[in-house]
């Protein structure tokens, strides 16, 4: 059985504070902000049940959400592992080596980009600058900047979570208690 | 070193706190901004001679003043956080340690203008960096600094962060307004342009981190005294994020009209090119910016050492010269190889395409063919007058500048590294050191 796609209270709460950060009438605006939250809440993916699950909060159509979710880089829109290893292969990063730690990566964890393990715990990404190129080369994982890599460090990081076995997502489930 | 007026401090231990900001002079700014007139601020900001540090160094004053103010309809101040050109980190970095600053900024551009809802458009990936905002914006609401009348002056404001979902293009002002719209990041056909019908069609000014950061010590020390800092119309200090292939990569702030050179080898900066080696090419404004080989880097074509200003760095036009843009510098010694980084900033360009305008859509996408097909060790010897001429049909025919910041970096690298090109044409056993990478997506069939 599917389990429903429903909020629980507290990120509900918050999604309709979101909501009224923006114009009456305009509360669409509030779109990208639930689908973070909506990864973070279901799996780190966005199936269309998901979707239509936010369309419904936002009272748009359906297809409003579908055109938004597949524009922007950070929204999956097929499974991924519990951790998703997000590795910089902008120009600047690739000058100091970003390629050597992606091969790497995908020798270590036997995937290749944009691959799954078969546990289920990592997904490969590579992924566009993302403003840390001063300490290069470098890999997000949740909403966690891993800078200064090399092969060694990505081991250590990628052991870390492994031990820890949880999934993380870019809008981490710790601030939804803080903001509460 | 030059001044630090933005970077002040930013050692402090807890000076991301609103405790410890304010112990270090934070909030002096609004206090007087809040007494003047929003028309005197916008004169102060355009004394100043301020010019948009996000990339095109637009004079923000003259902005301001563009501001259109139909009656009853609101404005907004939307802060442009999306900070994604390649080799530009250095928004995230003040964002990160003194967000109080920006949130200043924010507050005095917000009143200046008119606007009662503000909005900083920060980039999805930094959701991090977003969370400290949304403390800091409790915080500065907590002591009385946003919400209902702000320190006792009758004027109130809202300040909201607003997270993207990742996409390069929505740092253009338009696309971003869009997205802040929740729609798809399309750019808009300008005119009109946002000071007339921005956000939800009312009159927005969107502007830069820095930029808006830049009003704090500009309201502090008044805009006659920040343009004494600089040289010609390059007022002020400039952040300057520096990185690849030298000694010292991080954010630095310089006095406008540093000497490139000693920006580059001196060791209050980047301390020269690591390893020893020698500087082949320089990037120096975001991966947007044409690139320029080191003797031209260093002085211009009339032999004059060049300056970190807009108008030194762009002396000679594309012919010699290149932009300040936003500050990515971008540093490659005569290890790297310019064609291959061209490629991966080619391929950069092509992914981050809205796909809009077919010049810039299939432009992209058949340049960073064409390059794959070189550094594959199977070029034409036709292939790099090719290239020009995909280049020179996107420059200026499309909707938007991504089409130009695309094009640019191909026209440049073959102007001043054309040799580097043939020489991996006709012999293409010279390409050392080739991994493919592009393959791992496109494993079965070749790229071209
Ligand atoms: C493709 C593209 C990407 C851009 N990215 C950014 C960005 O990440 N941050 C930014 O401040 N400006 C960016 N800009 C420039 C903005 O369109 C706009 O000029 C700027 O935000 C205006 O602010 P300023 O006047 O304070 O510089 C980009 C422009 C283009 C064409
Ligand atoms: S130039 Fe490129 S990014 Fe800009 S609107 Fe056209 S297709 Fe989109
Ligand atoms: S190129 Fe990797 S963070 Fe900028």
């Amino acid at each position: 059985m599917e389990k429903e796609v429903k909020f629980s209270d507290e990120t509900l709460a918050l999604v309709h504070k979101i909501m009224k950060r923006y114009p009456e009438g305009k509360h669409k605006s509030a779109i990208i902000p639930i689908l973070h939250l909506a990864q973070m809440e279901f799996d780190g993916w966005l199936s269309p049940e998901t979707m239509d699950y936010v369309a419904s909060i936002l009272r748009i159509q359906p297809i409003e959400v579908y055109e938004v979710a597949s524009f922007y880089s950070m929204f999956n829109l097929k499974p991924v592992g519990k951790c998703l290893v997000e590795v910089c292969r902008t120009g600047p990063c690739w000058l100091l080596g970003a390629e050597d730690l992606v091969r790497h990566i995908e020798k270590k964890l036997n995937i290749k980009d944009g691959e799954t393990t078969a546990d289920g715990m990592f997904t490969l990404k590579t992924v566009e600058c993302l403003a840390s190129c001063g300490t290069a080369p470098m890999m997000q994982i949740g909403e966690t900047y891993h800078e200064n890599l090399t092969c060694d460090k990505v081991d250590q990081v990628l052991n870390e979570y492994r031990q820890k076995g949880e999934r993380v997502t870019h809008w981490d489930k710790k601030h939804i208690k803080a903001q509460q | 070193m030059g001044k630090q007026l933005l970077l002040d401090n930013i050692h402090a231990p807890g000076i991301a706190t609103l405790g410890v900001y304010r112990e270090f002079g934070g909030y002096k700014a609004l206090e007087k901004a809040l007494k003047m007139k929003p028309e005197e601020l916008v004169d102060e900001v355009k004394k100043s001679g301020l010019r948009g540090r996000g990339g095109a160094g637009f004079p923000t004053g003259m902005k301001w003043g563009f501001l259109a103010k139909p009656e009853g309809v609101p404005r907004h101040l939307v802060c442009n956080a999306d900070e994604s050109e390649p080799g530009t980190f250095k928004d995230r970095y003040l964002m990160e340690r003194k967000p109080h600053l920006l949130i200043e900024g924010m507050i005095i551009g917000s009143f200046a203008l008119g606007a009662r809802t503000s909005y900083i458009y920060i980039r999805g990936e930094m959701m991090y960096v977003y969370h400290i905002l949304e403390q800091a914006i409790q915080d500065a609401y907590d002591a009385g600094l946003l919400g209902e009348n702000i320190m006792g002056s009758g004027y109130s404001l809202d300040l909201h962060v607003h997270p993207g979902g990742g996409a390069y293009i929505c740092g253009e002002e338009t696309a971003l307004i869009e997205s802040l719209e929740g729609k798809r990041g399309n750019p808009r056909i300008k005119p009109p342009f946002p000071a007339v019908s921005g956000v939800w069609n009312r009159p927005t000014v969107v502007n830069n981190v820095e930029t808006i950061a830049a009003v704090v010590p500009i309201v502090n020390m008044g805009g006659e005294e920040y343009a004494k800092i600089g040289v010609g119309k390059s007022t002020g200090t400039k952040l300057i994020s520096a990185c690849g292939h030298i000694n010292k990569p991080g954010v630095y702030e310089i006095d406008l009209g540093l000497p490139v050179e000693e920006f580059l080898y001196s060791d209050n900066y980047c301390g020269g090119i690591r390893n020893g080696n020698k500087l082949k090419a320089v990037v120096a404004g975001g991966s947007s910016v044409p690139i320029l080989p080191a003797e031209l880097f260093l002085k211009t074509a009339k032999g004059e050492p060049r300056l970190m200003s807009y108008e030194s760095l762009a002396d000679g036009g594309f012919a010699t010269g290149t932009m300040l843009g936003s500050g990515g510098f971008i540093v490659m010694d005569d290890t790297a190889s310019v064609v291959k980084n061209l490629w991966n900033f080619t391929r950069f360009y092509h992914h981050e395409s809205c796909g809009q305008c077919s010049p810039c859509r299939e432009g992209t996408g058949w340049m960073e063919k064409v390059l794959y097909r070189i550094l594959d060790g199977h070029g034409k010897k036709e292939d790099v007058d090719l290239l020009w001429d995909i280049q020179s049909k996107i420059d200026g025919k499309t909707i938007c500048p991504l089409g130009d910041a695309a094009a640019w970096p191909v026209a440049s690298a073959i102007r001043h590294f054309r040799s580097e090109f043939e020489e991996y044409i006709k012999n293409p056993g010279s390409i050392k050191d080739v991994k493919h990478y592009y393959r791992l997506h496109n494993e079965k069939e070749p790229a071209y």
